[in-house]
């Protein structure tokens, strides 16, 4: 009992990490019809940043200036690369960013070299958050869910409460008009773009800690990410905050259970769950869990 | 009379949308038939729904007498119906040949071969050629459909249309933006393909429709409001009121008098 | 495809390039050049059986490395019965035993990826790739695991005398088999499913509206691809003697996307192009500097940016201006841009090798750039490479703009008189 309390409560703090990253990829794909597959690249850049950041001066700095820096960059690129693609259509959109995947890495092995850097979670969040019949909740997971649910609702609150956020819906189906009313839409769409990739920084702020930071780790996440847009179905946040929450999960259970089927430990099969999820998704139901557009 | 097209008090809603609102509808077999109506009647959405782009809410379409609700494009195109589109929609980066051989390729049985070297099927060419002289574009035979004129590429979207010989044949607005000219051009064509074919037309030009349209069915807000031969249409009050009805009424608002 | 020289034109253009196949050895002599060719020639398959989803069929796969990996698999699991004399194939036919199993998992996979179309294919490919990768590690009885499964291509009977050991005789059954494959892909684009690849890359809803199903489509071009990406899998498999979940690996899906995108991708002979500079660049870039992978990703960033139809395109756009005699007007301006080129290119070389020696735990910062040895500890080089690079991306935006006035100034003109 205890156990399944314990590993639920890492499902979800992990899935709402993965509906951090999740909920970006998606916003900017509805807004954009850019799909950034460099997304989790944003992500280790955030935990990167924060690394840096907060060793020179501390942590909780770091959780706001990280994410600032990796929208910067984020900006840079929509407006230096992915800006001058738009016109040769969504497969060079996709590459851009795949080349762009590969660059950031690149970049990261040159600066910080190949192995994991010690990017650790800071003393004050270092601890039990609660005791569970025994077992110890970390403190540092329940801020991760805190940091998570409070971004998104955050999110939520700038999309359909504020002026830019109505402007960002309106330019979402149509640019043209918005821009005939004098909003400035290739700079919503800088911004929204940059937005998207500090959102995936911050979670790489927090998840790079209390995880691995090292130059896998894009590698690592972003395969999940796009499992989980495809099975909530593109474009709908409901739908990737249900398959985020589902699949991790899914991960924790699996690595943590001691079954095995026809020999195999399940914890052995865990990498390869999401996929297979995908891959049944894809046969009884192509649209995914609540699809709405199309790719 | 055989009929070619039946809609069966066919619905269509997007969401809470209400579009096309119980109509029902009979085109007979090898007749020229026109859909006319105000601006968001619905009549783009009637064609999409026939031709399989969208899915009905309710009711039933049939294809000569044979259901045809909610299949695939290419599953009701197999069967005999064939479209334009009012946005041109060829295929921009192949010539003007190789787009008429694309329409005509699965009539020929070729189906997914990849087998057969399609330069060196006679049928196949022969076919394509004879459309294209039709359309008269046997001269821009190599152009890339992307760089035609507007006019020419409104032809070259009816040829892609007829060329595998669908038996019923759906114009949408074929003649929009069209000079007097270029329309004039266009009902000749019109007319001399859909010989012996069952003809279904979206248009506002009514000088086109008066003279091609056998019958002609008027859609108000997704009803029919009526349907019947170009002089019965022109006397019925009901459509001179929808058509006109808001026209007249501000008129003889405005200059104090009654209607 | 959009180039379509004449009849005779193409005959002598394949007969040129068999030629060619033939010659290359004798050509570029010596071991390591023939470890190039060889790989390039299964490079050339494995690129052009990628761009008959891509380039034909506007399919975007970040997973095509699963259909190689797995004709690999299969080839070597092949070559190990022959070696024990449980089953004589010879080793010739090998690439087909690749190219059956690839054929056969294009049909498994395919059915479920060709569901969708677009960005979401994509994904899927992906996820598939992934998948396949992961289940590769899981199960080393079948896979062997990290290290993989070695094997000896000396085996069974000698065919026709040759024992493909020698890496000439390698060579030349790869050149073969390119060569095959190459005239078996090309046949296809002319074929009614070939055609109407094009079609449905080109307007999928028109395709369907003129009575074709795009997803069943979609899905013959993938088990077809999925047949000559496993044979070049099984070429693999003969030269390198070893398969392991490296063959499968999403970094192999990735170089085969680079490569044929680098090449040109709306050209049936780009990736052909694109496999040749591939191969030389992995292989010669990576002997002199540890930062090759950071240039190949750079360079195809800004191709995909700057020139999206790849070397081909670039290529065949000079050939017209060519034709028409008046390429001597560009030369000067292309030249000029290309300098400039070249000086922010050294610029960014110093600055990367320079970053890349500094984060290098251990090694000395002294390092020789352009014959040239200096401290990365001390400031002035950072300003020396600096300076480079801003000057030359300065020098490059001026006569980059030149010579792009004078091509436009020459279409304009050459227009003009094909309308006359």
């Amino acid at each position: 009992m205890e156990f399944f309390l314990v590993q639920s409560l890492n499902g979800i703090s992990y899935g709402l990490l993965l509906f951090m990253l999740s909920s970006g990829l998606t916003l900017v794909f509805s807004l954009m019809g850019v799909l950034n597959f460099a997304h989790a690249s944003f992500y280790m850049l955030g935990a990167y940043f924060a690394f840096q950041v907060s060793a020179k001066i501390g942590f909780w700095p770091a959780l706001v200036v990280a994410p600032l820096l990796v929208g910067a960059v984020g900006m840079l690129v929509e407006r230096w690369g992915l800006r001058p693609v738009h016109k040769h259509g969504h497969v060079a959109e996709l590459l851009f960013t795949f080349g762009l995947a590969y660059l950031i890495e690149e970049a990261v092995h040159l600066i910080w070299g190949r192995s994991a850097v010690e990017y650790r979670v800071p003393a004050e969040l270092d601890g039990p958050l609660f005791q569970i019949m025994g077992s110890q909740y970390p403190i540092y997971r329940g801020f991760m869910m805190l940091v998570s649910v409070a971004m998104l609702v955050m999110i939520w609150l700038a999309l359909t409460r504020t002026r830019i956020g109505l402007v960002i819906q309106a330019a979402l189906t149509h640019p043209q008009t918005v821009e005939a009313l004098g909003h400035n839409v290739p700079r919503v769409f800088m911004l929204v773009f940059g937005g998207g990739c500090a959102l995936a920084g911050l979670a790489g702020v927090i998840g790079g800690n209390a995880f691995v930071t090292e130059p896998g780790m894009a590698a690592a996440v972003g395969p999940i990410i796009f499992v989980i847009v495809v099975v909530g179905g593109m474009g709908s946040l409901a739908g990737a905050f249900i398959a985020s929450l589902l699949i991790g999960c899914m991960q924790t259970f699996a690595v943590s259970l001691d079954w095995s089927l026809g020999g195999i430990k399940i914890s052995q099969v865990a990498p390869v769950l999401p996929y297979l999820l995908m891959v049944l998704l894809l046969i009884f139901r192509p649209k995914g869990l609540m699809g709405t557009r199309e790719g | 009379m055989k009929s070619a097209i039946q809609l069966q008090d066919v619905h269509k809603s997007f969401g809470t949308t209400k579009i096309i609102l119980g109509v029902s509808l009979q085109i007979r077999a090898g007749e020229r038939h026109a859909i006319i109506g105000p601006n968001g009647a619905g009549k783009s959405t009637l064609f999409n729904l026939i031709s399989g782009r969208y899915e009905v809410s309710a009711g039933r379409i049939l294809l000569h007498d044979a259901d045809i609700t909610n299949l695939r494009p290419f599953e009701i195109n197999r069967k005999g119906l064939s479209r334009s589109f009012q946005v041109t929609n060829i295929f921009h980066n192949m010539s003007v040949y190789e787009n008429l051989r694309c329409g005509v390729l699965w009539s020929t049985g070729y189906r997914y071969s990849f087998w057969h070297r399609v330069g060196g099927l006679q049928d196949v060419r022969r076919r394509a050629e004879e459309v294209m002289e039709r359309i008269g574009l046997a001269r821009r035979r190599h152009t890339p459909a992307g760089t035609l004129t507007y006019a020419e590429q409104r032809a070259l979207e009816i040829g892609v249309t007829i060329a595998g010989g669908a038996s019923v044949v759906l114009l949408d607005e074929p003649t929009a933006g069209m000079s007097r000219t270029e329309t004039a051009q266009a009902v000749e064509l019109i007319r001399s393909v859909t010989e012996g074919r069952t003809l279904v037309m979206v248009e506002h030009d009514m000088g086109v429709i008066f003279n091609l349209a056998d019958r002609i069915s008027v859609l108000v807000y997704g009803e029919v409001l009526a349907t019947g031969t170009p002089e019965e249409i022109r006397a019925n009050p009901a459509v001179q009121e929808a058509y006109l009805g808001a026209l007249h009424r501000k008129a003889s608002h405005a200059d104090g008098s009654h209607a | 495809m959009k180039y379509e020289p004449l009849n005779l034109g193409r005959w002598i253009l394949w007969s040129a390039t068999a030629l060619l196949f033939v010659a290359a050895p004798h050509i570029f002599q010596g071991g390591f050049a023939l470890t190039m060719l060889t790989q390039m020639g299964t490079l050339i398959i494995f690129a052009l059986s990628y761009n008959m989803l891509l380039g034909q069929g506007g399919m975007l796969s970040f997973g095509h490395a699963v259909y190689s990996g797995l004709g690999a698999y299969a080839t070597v699991h092949a070559l190990n019965f022959i070696g024990k004399g449980q089953i004589y194939i010879p080793v010739p036919l090998l690439p087909l035993v690749g190219g059956l199993a690839g054929l056969a998992f294009g049909v498994l996979f395919g059915y479920v990826t060709t569901r969708r179309a677009g960005t979401t294919f994509a994904l899927i490919s992906l996820g598939i790739g992934e998948m396949v990768f992961a289940c590769v590690l899981m199960f080393p009885g079948f896979f062997g695991g990290e290290a993989g499964i070695s094997t000896n291509r000396v085996v069974g009977t000698p065919f026709l005398g040759l024992t493909f050991g020698p890496a000439i005789q390698v060579y030349y059954l790869v050149a073969l088999w390119c060569f095959l494959g190459m005239a078996a892909m090309f046949a296809l684009t002319q074929t009614p499913l070939g055609r109407m690849a094009n079609a449905v890359r080109d307007n999928p809803e028109r395709a369907e509206f003129v009575g074709y199903s795009t997803q069943h489509v979609r899905f013959l071009q993938l088990v077809l691809a999925s047949f000559f990406a496993g044979a070049s899998g099984a070429l693999s498999c003969i030269n390198f003697e070893i398969v392991s979940a490296e063959n499968v690996s999403p970094i192999r899906s990735g170089g085969v996307l680079l490569a044929t995108f680098i090449g040109g991708m709306p050209f049936f002979f780009g990736p052909v192009i694109g496999a040749i500079v591939f191969i030389f660049f992995v292989v010669a870039l990576s002997g002199f500097t540890k930062a090759w992978l950071l240039y190949l990703g750079l360079f195809f960033v800004l191709m995909v940016v700057y020139a999206p139809g790849g070397i081909a395109a670039l290529i065949l756009m000079q050939l017209q201006v060519i034709r028409a005699g008046r390429w001597r007007e560009l030369a000067p301006a292309y030249a000029l841009a290309l300098l400039a080129a070249l000086l922010a290119l050294a610029g960014v070389i110093g600055l990367v090798e320079m970053v890349y020696r500094l984060s290098e735990q251990g090694a000395s910062t002294v390092l020789q750039v352009f014959g040239l040895s200096f401290d990365a500890r001390s400031a002035p080089p950072w300003f020396v490479f600096t300076a480079v690079l801003a000057a030359g991306l300065a020098a490059l935006r001026v006569t980059a703009r030149q010579a792009d006035e004078r091509w436009g100034a020459i279409q304009l003109e050459l227009q003009a008189k094909a309308a006359a």
